[in-house]
């Protein structure tokens, strides 16, 4: 399949490609690894008239430590966010969902920034960067802007950055000491999107939890947290038991966008089950 | 139109592309390097990986453009001073190819593979060509055959 012509520019800094990006207008469109724009691309799902590439901004690809933070720059592909020793010291649930993001040759390619702005319901990384309460750096021509993930997914592949707005990076918390983490996928068959992903954050001290993050993707239109079973497991006993009894509050009413042809008893009795196990393997971590 | 400079195979190619040009039909239709292969044109089975700066890459989930300033090798660069490549003779000692069709790209994965990881482990060889299909051999001799490249080339085990 042939994708509809379109213009290209390859700017060098962020304000150049902001700048492509205002002067393109509607058609304008960004282009960083092409894991899943040239597919669209092909279908001619999308068809820009110009493709700003991100691809060469050497600001966007940096991971910056702060104190307490950690920003991964939004051209750092999957790759790097599963081998970079900073990523996987204070991000580990990064470096753990990157590991499902397709197969080597894809995650060579593919970005942080591009799986969150593309906001695929069915994509691994929004969820993750939703459990950590991450935040979406944004720049275009009114400045600089931060969004926390909870606002930033608003329905399937729409996110809330502007057309003339560049995805900069991803701001997350280091992990503190206590918590572990777990993403735990489930699909139909091997080359089939996620049917079902869970990421969880648990923080426990001596016999108890007490933080819990949980977020799962394509439940809904958007990643969503698990706020029931979240609730239930702070001051939780540290046991199987309590464990189930908190992801059984997950709520069975889930719409997601793509549901691949199971029921609705099928997905939700999945949520609960895929739920428990990742709690359980988070505690193992 | 826009122009490109695209090493490939150790030659530097200067061209004018439309910017739609995936890197696979450069490859196959501009400079006639049809070892190249496309099987599913939709990034899953892995016929067109390639090497890109030195990591593997499906060549139909690339634009040309994009590629602009880059280096590309295919499995028509990967000859060692013109003696085949030490996967090139695994893969047909050990019988790991039928019909052919993805053995360019499942060598060019394994090269990747082997590139990182010496002397890999069966586990490692099946998580490394998770996006390379193969209809034919059900894959037990291309597994083979990889560990078999990497021990020659890495040494005994
Ligand atoms: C074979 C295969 C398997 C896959 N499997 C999975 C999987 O298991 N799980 C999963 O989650 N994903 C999967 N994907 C999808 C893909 O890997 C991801 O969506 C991701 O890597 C895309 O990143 P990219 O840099 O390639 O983005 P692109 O394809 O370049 O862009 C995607 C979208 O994001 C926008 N965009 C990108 N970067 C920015 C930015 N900096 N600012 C603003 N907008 C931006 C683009 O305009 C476009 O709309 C798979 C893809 C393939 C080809
Ligand atoms: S042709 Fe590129 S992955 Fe199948
Ligand atoms: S040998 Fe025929 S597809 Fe692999």
């Amino acid at each position: 399949m042939i994708p509809a012509p379109f213009d290209y520019t390859r700017p060098t800094t962020v304000e150049d490609a902001v700048t492509a990006l205002r002067a393109g207008g509607a058609g304008a469109k960004v282009i960083a690894g092409g894991q899943s724009l040239v597919r669209m691309l092909q279908r001619r799902l999308v068809r820009p008239t110009l493709l700003v590439d991100v691809g060469c901004l050497s600001r966007m690809r940096e991971v910056v430590e702060e104190p307490d933070h950690l920003v991964i720059g939004a051209t750092t592909t999957q790759h790097e966010l599963l081998h970079d020793a900073r990523v996987r010291a204070h991000a580990p649930l990064l470096s753990l969902v990157a590991r499902h993001v397709g197969d080597p040759a894809v995650r060579h390619r593919g970005t942080l920034g591009g799986s969150v702005a593309h906001a695929d319901p069915a994509g691994d990384p929004p969820a993750a960067v939703l459990a950590l309460d991450g935040e979406i750096i944004v720049e275009g021509p009114r400045g600089e802007r931060v969004i926390p993930s909870a606002e930033f997914f608003v329905g399937p592949f729409r996110t809330a950055l502007e057309p003339d707005e560049l995805l900069v990076g991803v701001r997350v918390p280091k992990m503190g000491e206590g918590w572990t983490v777990h993403y735990e996928k489930f699909r139909l068959s091997a080359q089939k999107p996620t049917l079902l992903g869970v990421a969880v954050m648990v923080r426990r001290v001596g016999d108890c939890f007490t933080d819990a993050h949980i977020a799962l993707a394509n439940s809904g239109s958007t990643p969503v947290r698990a706020t029931a079973v979240e609730v239930a497991l702070v001051g939780a006993d540290v046991t199987e038991e309590a464990v189930t009894k908190a992801a059984d509050l997950l709520d069975g009413t889930m719409e997601p966008f793509a549901r691949q042809g199971v029921s609705q008893a099928y997905l939700a009795h999945l949520a609960r089950v895929l739920t428990r196990r990742a709690v359980v393997a988070a505690l193992s971590w | 139109m826009r122009r490109v400079v695209i090493t490939v195979d150790g030659v530097v190619h200067e061209s004018e592309v439309e910017p739609r040009l995936l890197l696979v039909h450069f490859l196959r239709d501009v400079l006639n390097l049809t070892a190249t292969t496309i099987g599913c044109d939709t990034g899953n089975c892995g016929a067109c990986t390639v090497d890109l700066d030195g990591a593997s890459a499906k060549s139909c989930s690339v634009l040309a453009v994009q590629a602009d300033g880059s280096t590309v090798t295919t499995i028509q660069g990967i000859a060692i001073r013109g003696e085949r490549h030490p996967l090139q003779r695994a893969f047909h000692e050990r019988h790991a190819l039928q019909c052919g069709y993805c053995t360019p790209g499942m060598i060019m994965a394994a090269r990747d593979l082997l590139g990182r990881v010496p002397c890999p482990r069966p586990e490692e060889v099946r998580e490394a060509l998770q996006g390379n299909l193969c209809r034919c051999t059900g894959y037990q001799n291309i597994i083979a055959a990889v560990i078999a490249a990497g021990r020659e080339q890495g040494g005994p085990a």
